[in-house]
C-alpha cells in the first residue's frame, strides 16, 4: 500500500516476511552485525541495563536520606552511591540513550537510507562504548570512586579511590560518542532518499544532526581533560592541584567546556522525539517547523559559550561572570520557541492520548519547570544563593529526567511497534506513566524548596528542619521505581506475545512508517522517493489507523 | 518561637542587607516563572480537553505564523534582559566590599572551619562578627575545594586552595546563623558546618574585651534574656594581635634578611607601603599587590619578578602554614 497523501512511494509490506530480526540467526550474527537497527537494539539493551544500575544507586541515595544520620549507608558509601549514580546515568545512560540507541535505529530509516554511512565504524563505536563502560563499572568492584560525577580537583587527585578507572572508562566511552556523531553527520549529508531535501527533513533528524556536531566538537575536550587528570594522578605533574603548582579552577573550565554542551547532547535528541510525536498524535502539522529546526542549531551554538555559568562562585572574575550570565540567558530563547511551538501544534488538532503522547505531554510539563528554573540559575545574584544546593539537583533532574527520559520513553513507546513488530498494552503503559510522572514531581519538586532554604547537595546527612521534605522526596522515588519496573514488565510481555503491529499503527507520515514492522534487512523493499513535507496532516486525512493491543 | 517571616516563607530568614535585595529579585523571577508555567501548561491542558479526538471533527491545517513566532522570540528576550541586568546589579553589590569592612580570615580544611581575627584570636566552627557593620571574609583552603555558604545572608563563595577568595555582608539580625560547606570535599562534607555569630554592640564590645558571652540564640529565635557575663576572661584570650604575630613570622622566617619594613631597599623591595600599591613587573605589567599577589610571591617567587630586582628569592611553599600566611599578610598590610 502506498501513502500518496504523504508523497512517499514504495511498497510497505514485505513480500517474503523477511525482517531484520529473522534475517540471520544466532548470538554471533548479532555480535558481528553491521545492521544499524541491530546495533541500535544492542545499545538500547545496554543502556537500559545501566539505567537499572544507576536507578539502584538513586534508590539507595533516597533511602539513606529518609532520616538524619545513618539510615542504610555510611557517609563513605553514600558518597560512592551518588558518584556512581551521576556518572552512570550521565555517561552510560542519558548521553547514549537517544542518539546512540534510538538514533541508530531510526535515523537511517527516517532518511530513507539502507544503513549509516560507516556500518563497521558503527559497530566499533558500540564495542568502544562497552569497553569504556566495563572500565567504569570495574571500579565499583575495586575501591570505587567518591568524587561526584564532576571529578573536581584537587579532591579527585587526592582521594584514594579508583577514580582513574572511572576516568579512563569515560575517556574511552567518549570516543564512541565522537565516532557515532561523525557517522550520523555523514549519513545525514550523503544518504538521504531521493527527494528528501533539507527542508523536508524530519525534526528528529535535525535534532540528532545538531547533537552530532556537539559530540564531535566537544567530546575531545573531555578526553584531553580526563587524560590530564590521569597524568596528574599517576605521574604527579602539576596541572590542577595547587600543591603541585596547578590550578583547580582550570579543571572546572575544561570540564564544563565539555559537560555543558553535553547537557545539550542529552536534551536535543529528546526534543527531536517530542517534535515527531506531537504532530502525529495531534493530527496536525508541526507548528513552526523552521523555527524548531533552527532553534536546535541555536542551542547547539550557544552551548559552547556558556560553560562558565557552572562557576559563578568558583572564584572566576566578575567580568567573566557578567559575560557568561548574559550568554546563558539566550539559551532560554530558542528553548522557549520550541516549547511554544509544541503547544501551538496541539491548537485545533485532534489529540489522541496514546502512551507516546502522554510522555510528550509529561515532557512539556516537566521541561517547562526545568527550563524556567534554569533562568533562576542563569541570573547571577540568584545563582550565588542557589548553586550547590538541592535547587540545582531539582533543576537538572527536571531537565534530564523530565526532559531526556520522558523523551526517551515517548520515543520508546512510539517506535516500539516498529522495532519489534508488536504492540504493547496501552492500558499498562498509561498506568506506568502516571506512576512515573506523579512520583517524579513528588521526588523532585520538594528539592526546589529544600535548595531555596539552603540545604546543600551531596550531603549525607542534613539539619532536622529538612526532614519532612526529604521524606516526601524519598517516598516519591519509590513511585518512579515502581513505574519503571512496571514498564519493563509490560514491554517484556509485549515482546513475547504482543499483538502484531501493522506497518503504520499511528498513522505517521515519516518514512519509518512506510515500511513493514519490523523493517526488512535493508529497511525498505524499494528505495523510497519523497515528494512532500513529513508533517502533511491535512484535515481530510485525520483518521488514525489504530492497531491497539 | 519562630520569626513569622521564617516560618511562612520557603526562603531562609533575611539576615543581611543583600538578603532583602535578593528576595525581591527572586520573587520577581518566581512570579514571572509561575506566569509562564500557567501560560504554557495551562494552554496545554486546555487544548488537551478542547481538542481531544472526537470522531468526525476536522482539524485545521496551518504550518506557521511569523508574527506569533516573532513574539515567541521577542517577549522572552526582553524579559530575560531585564532579569539579567537586575541579577547583575545585585551580584555587583555582593562583590564590592566597602574598604572599611571588618576582616576575618577563614581557613577551610577537611572537615572544619578556622577563623582568624585582627586581635589575634582564632576560633573553630564559630565566627564572631559585629551587627550592622560590613564584614569581609578572606578565605582559603588547606587541602581541597570547600564552599562557604550562609543561607540567611544569601551569599556563597568557593574556598580554593592556593588562593584567596572573599565574600562580604552586613548582618542585620543578631544571633547564630547557620553556615555550610557547599563544595563537595569528601567523607564528612555534610558535617563541615559552622555558625556565624552576629553580635550586637554590647556583645561585640565584650567579645573584643575578652569577656565571656552569655548564651547566644539561633538567629530568628526570640532573644535570650541571658546577660553578658563580664566576670571571667575568655579562655581564648589572645596573647598577640594578628599583626604582631605577623611581625614575629616576618623575622623568624628570615624575610627581614632581604626586605626592610622602613622603606630602604636591600636585596628585595621594602615591604613598607607595598600592600595595595601598584607594582611594576619585569614584563612591564602593573599589578596591585593584594593578598593573592603576596601569597603567590611567597610560594612561587619565580612566576613574577618586580622590575629592578633580580630573581633570587627561594620558594617558601610548604614552610609557611595558612595560619602564618594570614598573619604575615596582615602584618604587611599594617606597614603603611
Amino acid at each position: 500500500m502506498t501513502y500518496h497523501s504523504t508523497g512517499v512511494t514504495g511498497a510497505v509490506e514485505a513480500p517474503t516476511g523477511d525482517n531484520y530480526l529473522n534475517h540471520s540467526r544466532g548470538i554471533w550474527s548479532w555480535m558481528t552485525t553491521l545492521d544499524h537497527k541491530r546495533i541500535g537494539v544492542m545499545y538500547l539493551f545496554t543502556v537500559l541495563l545501566f539505567f537499572l544500575v544507576g536507578g539502584f544507586f538513586a534508590m539507595g541515595i533516597r533511602l539513606e536520606l529518609m532520616k538524619l544520620g545513618k539510615e542504610v549507608l555510611d557517609a563513605n558509601t553514600y558518597n560512592r552511591f551518588f558518584t556512581y549514580h551521576g556518572a552512570i546515568m550521565v555517561f552510560l545512560v542519558i548521553i547514549p540513550a537517544v542518539p546512540a540507541a534510538l538514533g541508530n535505529f531510526i535515523l537511517p530509516i527516517l532518511l530513507g537510507a539502507k544503513d549509516v554511512a560507516f556500518p563497521r565504524l558503527n559497530l566499533a563505536s558500540y564495542y568502544i562504548f562497552l569497553v569504556g563502560a566495563t572500565f567504569a563499572v570495574a571500579a565499583l568492584f575495586l575501591r570505587g570512586a567518591d568524587t561526584g560525577w564532576t571529578f573536581y580537583t584537587p579532591y579527585s587527585i587526592r582521594t584514594n579511590t579508583t577514580v582513574i578507572l572511572v576516568l579512563f572508562g569515560a575517556f574511552i566511552a567518549g570516543f564512541s560518542s565522537i565516532l557515532t556523531g561523525l557517522n550520523f553527520i555523514v549519513t545525514t549529508h550523503k544518504l538521504r532518499a531521493p527527494g528528501l531535501t533539507w527542508d523536508r527533513l524530519p525534526l528528529f533528524c535535525w535534532a540528532v544532526y545538531a547533537t552530532s556536531i556537539i559530540q564531535v566538537l566537544a567530546t575531545p575536550v573531555l578526553a584531553i581533560t580526563l587524560l590530564l587528570l590521569c597524568m596528574e594522578r599517576i605521574l604527579h605533574i602539576g596541572i590542577f592541584d595547587p600543591a603541585l603548582g596547578g590550578d583547580p579552577v582550570l579543571f572546572q573550565h575544561f570540564f564544563w567546556f565539555y559537560s555543558h554542551p553535553a547537557v545539550y547532547i542529552m536534551i536535543l535528541p529528546a526534543m527531536g522525539i517530542i517534535s515527531e510525536v506531537i504532530p502525529v498524535f495531534s493530527r496536525k502539522p508541526i507548528f513552526g517547523y523552521k523555527a524548531i529546526a533552527y532553534s536546535s542549531f541555536g542551542i547547539a551554538l550557544i552551548a559552547f559559550v556558556v560553560w562558565g555559568h557552572h562557576m559563578f562562585v568558583s572564584g572566576q572574575s566578575e567580568l567573566a561572570n557578567f559575560v557568561f550570565s548574559l550568554l546563558t540567558m539566550f539559551v532560554a530563547v530558542p528553548t522557549g520557541v520550541k516549547v511554544f511551538s509544541w503547544v501551538g501544534t496541539m491548537y485545533k488538532g485532534s489529540i489522541h492520548y496514546y502512551a507516546p503522547m502522554l510522555y510528550a505531554l509529561g515532557f512539556l510539563e516537566l521541561f517547562t519547570i526545568g527550563g524556567l528554573t534554569g533562568v533562576f540559575l542563569a541570573t547571577l545574584a540568584i545563582d550565588v544563593h542557589l548553586t550547590g544546593t538541592y535547587f540545582v539537583v531539582a533543576h537538572f533532574h527536571y531537565v534530564m529526567v523530565g526532559g531526556t527520559l520522558m523523551g526517551l520513553m515517548a520515543g520508546l513507546h512510539y517506535w516500539f511497534p516498529k522495532m519489534t513488530g508488536k504492540m504493547y498494552s496501552e492500558k499498562s503503559a498509561a498506568r506506568a506513566f502516571w506512576l512515573i510522572i506523579i512520583g517524579f514531581n513528588l521526588t523532585f519538586f520538594p528539592q526546589f524548596i529544600l535548595g531555596a532554604q539552603g540545604m546543600p547537595r551531596r550531603y549525607w546527612s542534613y539539619l532536622p528542619e529538612f526532614t519532612f521534605l526529604n521524606r516526601v522526596s524519598s517516598v516519591g522515588s519509590w513511585f518512579i521505581g515502581l513505574g519503571f519496573i512496571y514498564a519493563a514488565i509490560y514491554f517484556y510481555k509485549a515482546m513475547k506475545n504482543g499483538k502484531k503491529a501493522g506497518a503504520n499503527p499511528w498513522g505517521g507520515l515519516t518514512l519509518e512508517w512506510q515500511t513493514s514492522s519490523p523493517p526488512p534487512f535493508e529497511n525498505f523493499h524499494e528505495t523510497p522517493v519523497v515528494k512532500a513535507w513529513p508533517y502533511e496532516y491535512r484535515p481530510e486525512n485525520i483518521t488514525m489507523p489504530v492497531n491497539q493491543g | 518561637m519562630f520569626n513569622q517571616a521564617y516560618a511562612s516563607s520557603t526562603l531562609p530568614l533575611q539576615g543581611s542587607d543583600i538578603a532583602v535585595q535578593w528576595d525581591s529579585l527572586y520573587s520577581f523571577v518566581l512570579w514571572l516563572s509561575i506566569f509562564f508555567f500557567v501560560l504554557v501548561v495551562g494552554a496545554m491542558l486546555y487544548y488537551m480537553v478542547k481538542y481531544r479526538h472526537i470522531p468526525g471533527r476536522k482539524t485545521e491545517y496551518f504550518r506557521d505564523n511569523h508574527l506569533l513566532e516573532g513574539i515567541f522570540i521577542g517577549v522572552p528576550t526582553a524579559l530575560l534582559m531585564i532579569i539579567f541586568v537586575w541579577g547583575y546589579s545585585v551580584y555587583h553589590s555582593m562583590k564590592q566590599a566597602p574598604s572599611d569592612a571588618y576582616e576575618v580570615r577563614v581557613i577551610g580544611k577537611q572537615w572544619l572551619w578556622t577563623f582568624q581575627y585582627d586581635n589575634g584570636r582564632t576560633t573553630v566552627g564559630e565566627v564572631f562578627v559585629p551587627m550592622n557593620r560590613p564584614v569581609k571574609l578572606v578565605m582559603t583552603s588547606e587541602d581541597v575545594l570547600h564552599g562557604f555558604f550562609i543561607p540567611n545572608f544569601r551569599i556563597k563563595q568557593d574556598v580554593v586552595p592556593g588562593m584567596y577568595t572573599s565574600i562580604w555582608f552586613t548582618a542585620t539580625v543578631p544571633g547564630k546563623h547557620q553556615a555550610y560547606c557547599t563544595e563537595y570535599c569528601g567523607t564528612s562534607h555534610s558535617g563541615m558546618l559552622a555558625k556565624v555569630v552576629v553580635l550586637d554592640d554590647d556583645q561585640w564590645e565584650a567579645w573584643n574585651n575578652n569577656k565571656k558571652l552569655g548564651n547566644i540564640p539561633e538567629a530568628g529565635l526570640l532573644t535570650s534574656t541571658d546577660k553578658i557575663s563580664t566576670s571571667a576572661a575568655s579562655p581564648m584570650a589572645p596573647v598577640f594581635s594578628l599583626v604582631e604575630q605577623g611581625r614575629v613570622i616576618h623575622e623568624s622566617k628570615g624575610c627581614v634578611a632581604c626586605h626592610t619594613v622602613d622603606g630602604t631597599v636591600k636585596v628585595g623591595p621594602s615591604h613598607k607601603g607595598m600592600y595595595g600599591s601598584k607594582v611594576e613587573l619585569t614584563n612591564g605589567k602593573f599589578v596591585v599587590a593584594d593578598e593573592n599577589f603576596i601569597r603567590n610571591h611567597i610560594e612561587n617567587p619565580k612566576s613574577e619578578t618586580l622590575k629592578g630586582y633580580s630573581q633570587v628569592m627561594p620558594t617558601f611553599k610548604g614552610l609557611i602554614t595558612e595560619v602564618e600566611m594570614n598573619a604575615l599578610i596582615a602584618y604587611m598590610k599594617s606597614l603603611k
